[in-house]
């Protein structure tokens, strides 16, 4: 499939007469069939890479390195360096975003202010904070744009892995596009105290403000008790996607444990795990996690904690699968013969092999958290009022769907751009870590 | 084949021993015991004493866990708490519901996924095909229960096409005989498809890669230049082949189906075991909740079994003796 030759003739000073591979002594790298990558073919097969920076529009890195006056423009005003240099579309983003930023914090200025002060509740340390580090984001894009990339030294030296799929990464638009709303809806959540129009609990005057429908005033209308819907989907992004990351990293790290146990030691330790695995995913997940809810008074903790302990099992069979072929490899043989510890042999040589599938399994993970939180805040089990999260805001509305269909309609909307984004990120993230896997 | 059969049945015991042994932990970790449910200023100590001897819960523990199996797998469950009769009847009543509900979205969710699937895979990359890449991507990332309200919103309330709750109409007693299976139908439609509409685009996509894969192979272009239309290509040669690995996912979307008609028959009132589980969740009612679970557990590793069976029937390469 991959030819090889023409890549070898034409590759250009950077790519072709260097070794693939870069780090030679280290036998990880030569795991045939796990990994990111398979074969040197594959790496000789990228396209021109790192000279001129990654994005199609990049200029021709200048002969001199760099111009002062561009790094002196950027430094005042973030992307009037990218204009100097004629990249009108990377420069007018930042500026966007940069003025963008800017308006905010000067909106804010009281609640900034206060904030320092420290007479505000922790979520608004977190906001400034996410709003200072946004505007320190975009003013380093443009700085780094213009100081460090055009005077960046071509790279000579082949490339890891990690970077080969990064690559691969950044080519899918899909990726690019479910990353950035990803990002607009964590910046959104973190300032959410700033971005909320409204305290998201505060009824009001119920009589006169319930049942609103999305006006310039409340563009995404009130609910029964006059509370902004707008607000509570801000706020409730908290709950769904705070447990949907902490959920997820609690069940992949118990599933790669449970996993590189049991395909490292094999024999009863796989066959018990295994057999534990079998159990566990006899049950629909929501029903086992019914049943173990139901026992308990519903709080945060007790739902991060069951959907952690409930979602390791696919994990765990996809490391276990990992670490039975890897273990059979000659990397793991000279280790083995080195001397080293399990715990070292398990950590340090065959996990690292094994990452590619943990991540795509994560991060599609979040996103089927998110519809399991979703689903048992549905059904009164999850968060408990008033505190908002989108699942019970879907069921606050279900009471009301004849007189007022946005309150429903709003949160759910919410958690479907929010799942459609983590899954587009977990399609990519297999598809960039290992190809073979593309269905 | 037969031997097969009773081989996976023989291992499906220990398995759902073992699923009786977790649920049996579960309600012991939890904290206080089932009698709380009746704890009440009104309600003397002693007489408190008298229900745990009766419930057997001042037995020693290993007692409590072989009762607790036994009478598990002979199917009994206790008594509810709520409804103060038998569990196996309240179940009993249930089940054919949610069997009903999850079969007629499980050819919702085949019909629909193999046909949209199909035509993706035939005119790979047009504009319907990117389209429905698109769609399918939606609905597979939708939540369920959403998906559901939505559907209520725009058929029932908006378009009043379909009824929002329950199996039958308040005259079903009255209609005859055909008017009673179109009114069946009409309530079963808006739920089944809120069901199987996730799963059904999950199986749109993999039908797709599926098919397109046996599309390229040797023999389909045989078949193409001996003159065959392209319908007897697609539907007699390549789809053959193409839904075998579709089968397992039939065994697969089992414990989804399950799962989802927790939800799906909470919201349209559909009285079978989602509905049950939900109710006696918020009364405190276990031995209800626990028999439940068990029997969900019961039917997804049935589904498997069913899923490893069909697929050795299907795939003559497959051979389990």
């Amino acid at each position: 499939m991959i030819d090889l030759e023409p890549e070898i003739g034409t590759g250009g000073p950077a790519g072709a007469g260097v070794p693939a591979r870069q780090r030679p002594l280290e036998p990880e790298g030569d795991a045939p069939d796990v990994g990111l990558i398979r074969s040197e073919a594959a790496l000789l097969n990228l396209p021109e890479p790192l000279l001129a920076g990654d994005e199609p529009d990049a200029a021709p890195a200048p002969a001199a390195g760099r111009k002062p006056a561009a790094i002196v423009a950027s430094a005042l005003l973030p992307g009037a360096g990218h204009l100097f240099y004629g990249r009108f579309v990377t420069g007018l983003w930042i500026l966007f975003f940069w003025g963008v930023g800017l308006a905010l914090a000067l909106q804010v200025r009281g609640d900034l202010s206060a904030t320092l002060k420290g007479d505000r509740p922790l979520d608004h340390w977190i906001a400034a904070g996410s709003l200072f580090a946004y505007l320190a984001a975009v003013w380093g894009k443009a700085m780094a744009d213009v100081a460090v990339r055009y005077a960046r030294p071509p790279r000579t030296a082949g490339i890891s892995e990690w970077a080969v799929a990064g690559r691969r990464f950044r080519k899918n638009r899909l990726a690019m596009i479910g990353l950035a709303i990803m990002t607009f809806i964590y910046l959104v959540t973190l300032m959410g105290p700033y971005l909320a129009p409204y305290d998201p609990n505060a009824q009001d005057d119920i009589v006169r403000t319930r049942y609103l429908a999305p006006a310039a005033e409340h563009p995404m209308g009130t609910d029964k008790f006059g509370r902004d819907v707008l607000s509570r989907v801000i706020y409730g992004a908290r709950i769904s996607l705070s447990i949907g990351f902490i959920a997820v990293a609690i069940s992949v790290t118990l599933g790669t444990l449970i996993g590189a146990v049991a395909g490292y030691f094999g024999k009863w330790v796989d066959n018990l795990a295994m057999r534990l695995v079998d159990l566990l995913i006899s049950f629909p997940r929501l029903v086992l996690l019914l049943a173990i809810i139901a026992l308990f008074q519903p709080s945060i903790f007790l739902i991060i904690a069951v959907l952690g302990l409930t979602g390791w099992m696919g994990t765990s069979r996809i490391v276990r699968g990992q670490f039975l072929a890897l273990r059979e490899q000659e990397f793991v043989q000279a280790t083995k013969a080195l001397g080293y510890g399990s715990a070292r042999i398990i950590f340090r040589h065959i996990l690292p092999n094994s990452m590619a599938p943990i991540i795509v399994v994560a991060t599609l993970g979040i996103g089927n958290t998110i519809l399991t939180e979703a689903a048992l805040s549905f059904l009164g089990l999850g968060v408990q009022p008033p505190t908002a999260s989108w699942g019970s805001m879907v069921s606050d509305g279900k009471d009301a769907l004849i007189n007022a269909w946005w309150i429903a309609t709003f949160p759910g909307l919410a958690i479907v751009l929010t799942v459609v984004c983590f899954n587009l990120l977990g399609d990519a993230a297999r598809d960039a870590l290992d190809p073979r896997l593309r269905s | 084949m037969l031997t097969f059969i009773l081989k996976r049945l023989l291992q499906a015991i220990p398995l759902l021993l073992g699923v009786a042994t977790i649920l049996f932990v579960v309600l012991h970790l939890a904290p206080g015991d089932p009698t709380s449910f009746y704890f009440n200023p009104d309600v003397d100590p002693q007489v408190i004493q008298l229900m745990r001897k009766n419930l057997g819960l001042d037995q020693p523990l290993h007692v409590q866990y072989w009762r607790w199996l036994t009478s598990f797998l002979r199917g009994d469950f206790g008594s509810s708490f709520a409804q103060h009769r038998p569990v196996i009847e309240i179940l009993k009543d249930a089940i054919p519901n949610t069997l009903l509900l999850s079969s007629v979205s499980m050819v919702v969710i085949f019909v629909l996924g193999l046909l949209i699937g199909t035509i993706q895979a035939v005119r790979q990359y047009s504009l319907a095909d990117n389209l429905a890449t698109v769609i399918s991507f939606f609905f597979y990332s939708m939540p369920g229960f959403w998906f559901a309200l939505m559907l209520v919103l725009l058929f029932s309330y908006k378009f009043q096409l379909f009824p929002a709750s329950q199996m039958t109409s308040v005259n079903y007693e009255y209609l005859s005989v055909p008017a009673k299976l179109w009114d069946r139908l009409q309530h079963i439609l808006l739920p089944a498809v809120a069901l199987g509409i996730g799963e059904a685009a999950g199986i749109a996509r993999y039908a797709r890669g599926g098919l397109l894969e046996v599309i390229r192979q040797d023999y389909i272009r045989t078949a193409r230049a001996k003159g065959l239309s392209e319908w007897k290509v697609i539907f007699k040669h390549a789809m053959r082949n193409a839904l075998i690995p579709i089968v397992t996912l039939f065994g697969l979307t089992i414990p989804f189906l399950m799962g989802g008609a927790v939800l799906i028959e909470t919201i349209f009132a559909w009285p079978g075991m989602g509905r049950v589980i939900v109710t006696a969740i918020f009364q405190r009612d276990y031995p209800v909740v626990m028999a439940t679970a068990f029997l969900f557990a019961v039917f997804v590793v049935l589904g498997n079994l069913i899923a490893d069976v069909l697929y050795a029937l299907v795939d003559p390469r497959i051979r389990y003796d």
